[in-house]
């Protein structure tokens, strides 16, 4: 049987799958564990630290270092913890991190699950990463981790409201939901400058949505000490940890993909063309991510108060009337796409 | 399998892909440290204090009328996904219908302010 013959056999074609996915997701697995590091390596070059650098050349082993550490540790399981949802809440939250990668388009035609709703497939998903967090705050059956797991939930359905409104404004003037098509309508002009008030809204949500600084109240650590993962050790904090850093990157690509042209060359100018796509999207998830760390070198941390605000009385009336706005000039104008 | 169900099928291997990886990341650590729990280390953490009594206690109501906002404003976007894809082929009529609704919200939204359910003193 010739290679082609087999790979149309479903064992071929469950194998050729598996190996897609282990294609992407193994380079994720190390972009997360490197991640960290470039986290550490960042945060102490803006306070003039050198950061990391006793394990290997400049301290490029830490990751390595850290995840057999936290293998060797003892998992404790607390005397009034549900068992089965404390384990079970990590690994949903890692699992959910992992599944979204599914259907992000890298290039043309290189991604998993070419599906036409792939849009609707990551907010799905990332709704459902509260799952995890209500879990195990309410699991652990501590004080600290249930009120970091109530303020963290709340915090993030309200950064979704206005995330959602964001996406919507962006499929109307692109007439899919499908991830490849969203690219390939930035031909002539990256969504960020048509619709930068939604790229900025957009961006500040999604570092809502991932808690991270200035929205790091769930973990607020002078007040609830680390929040909704308090009582965590071992590999089940190791999950949360890299489910956190896989959302950023996740965010960073979406943010890629809706709003800085996905693979694309900037304008499609000559020198720009000849770098193919691949690195270009994964250059601008980089920049993003940059910027998620910038951020947290930067600001103080946001009151309660302040972040309610903001999501409900600032973000999602903007958010609101942009779209209305962008509906009705691509009506009026006629430039609506018919697809 | 339907062209369209085989677009779908990647995810599957997706989720027991991490599935196994989440599983056998905390199965190895379970057997490969030593488990040795006792009474003060296996207590919720309290700040070094004896918990005083457990979590399963009441919360803030605030939490709940944000859960029943959120749901609101979710189904409004749930909405607006269909008519954001086809706005194109629906015409004038279509645009005016979503308007119509989306004024409605904006309505019970200012009552909503003025009313307070928004604030979080």
């Amino acid at each position: 049987m010739s290679m082609s013959a087999f790979l149309a056999t479903p064992l071929g074609v469950l194998i050729l799958t598996l190996v897609k996915a282990l294609l992407f997701l193994v380079p994720l697995l190390i972009g997360v564990a490197y991640l960290t590091y470039a986290e550490r390596k960042v945060l102490a070059a803006m306070q003039l630290r050198k950061g990391p650098n006793v394990v290997g050349p400049f301290g490029l082993f830490q990751p390595f270092a850290d995840a057999i550490k936290m293998l060797m540790k003892e998992t404790i399981l607390p005397a009034g913890a549900n068992r089965g949802l404390f384990l079970l809440a990590p690994m949903l939250t890692f699992a959910l991190a992992m599944i979204a990668w599914a259907v992000i388009p890298v290039n043309p035609g290189w991604v998993n699950a070419n599906i036409n709703v792939g849009i609707l497939y990551l907010f799905a998903i990332s709704s459902l990463g509260v799952y995890g967090v209500i879990i195990a705050g309410w699991a652990s059956n501590s004080k600290y981790a249930f009120l970091g797991a109530l303020r963290s939930a709340a915090q993030m359905v309200s950064y979704e409201v206005s995330m959602g409104f964001v996406i919507v404004t962006v499929v109307l003037c692109v007439g899919s939901l499908n991830l490849t098509a969203v690219v390939e309508a930035q031909r002539n002009w990256w969504f960020c400058i048509p619709l930068f008030p939604m790229f900025v809204v957009f961006f500040i949500s999604t570092l809502a949505e991932t808690n991270r600084p200035p929205f790091d109240l769930p973990e607020g650590e002078s007040e609830i000490v680390a929040g909704f993962f308090v009582e965590y050790s071992s590999m089940s904090f190791a999950l949360f940890f890299l489910g956190e850093y896989a959302n950023m990157i996740l965010m960073s690509a979406l943010t890629t993909i809706l709003f800085l042209g996905g693979w694309l060359a900037p304008f499609g100018l000559a020198p720009f063309t000849w770098i193919p796509g691949p690195v270009w999207f994964i250059a601008k998830i980089c920049f993003c991510l940059f910027v998620f760390l910038w951020v947290r070198a930067t600001f103080p941390r946001y009151r309660y108060d302040q972040l309610m605000r903001l999501g409900w009385k600032v973000f999602l009336p903007l958010s609101l009337f942009w779209l209305v706005l962008t509906a009705g000039v691509l009506e009026f104008a006629g430039w609506l796409p018919v697809t | 399998m339907a062209p369209q169900l085989a677009n779908w099928f990647p995810i599957l291997v997706f989720m027991a892909i991490a599935g196994l990886i989440a599983l056998a990341m905390v199965a190895g650590s379970l057997l490969a440290a030593r488990q040795k729990p006792y009474a003060e280390k296996i207590s919720a953490y309290e700040c070094g204090f004896e918990p005083f009594d457990d979590a399963r206690r009441r919360f803030d109501v605030r939490f709940y009328l944000v859960a029943i906002l959120f749901i609101i404003f979710d189904l409004e976007v749930a909405f607006l996904f269909p008519w954001a894809v086809s706005l194109g082929r629906i015409g004038l009529f279509g645009f005016f219908s979503m308007i119509a609704f989306l004024g409605v919200l904006t309505v019970g939204f200012i009552y909503e302010w003025r009313k307070g359910a928004l604030d979080w003193e």
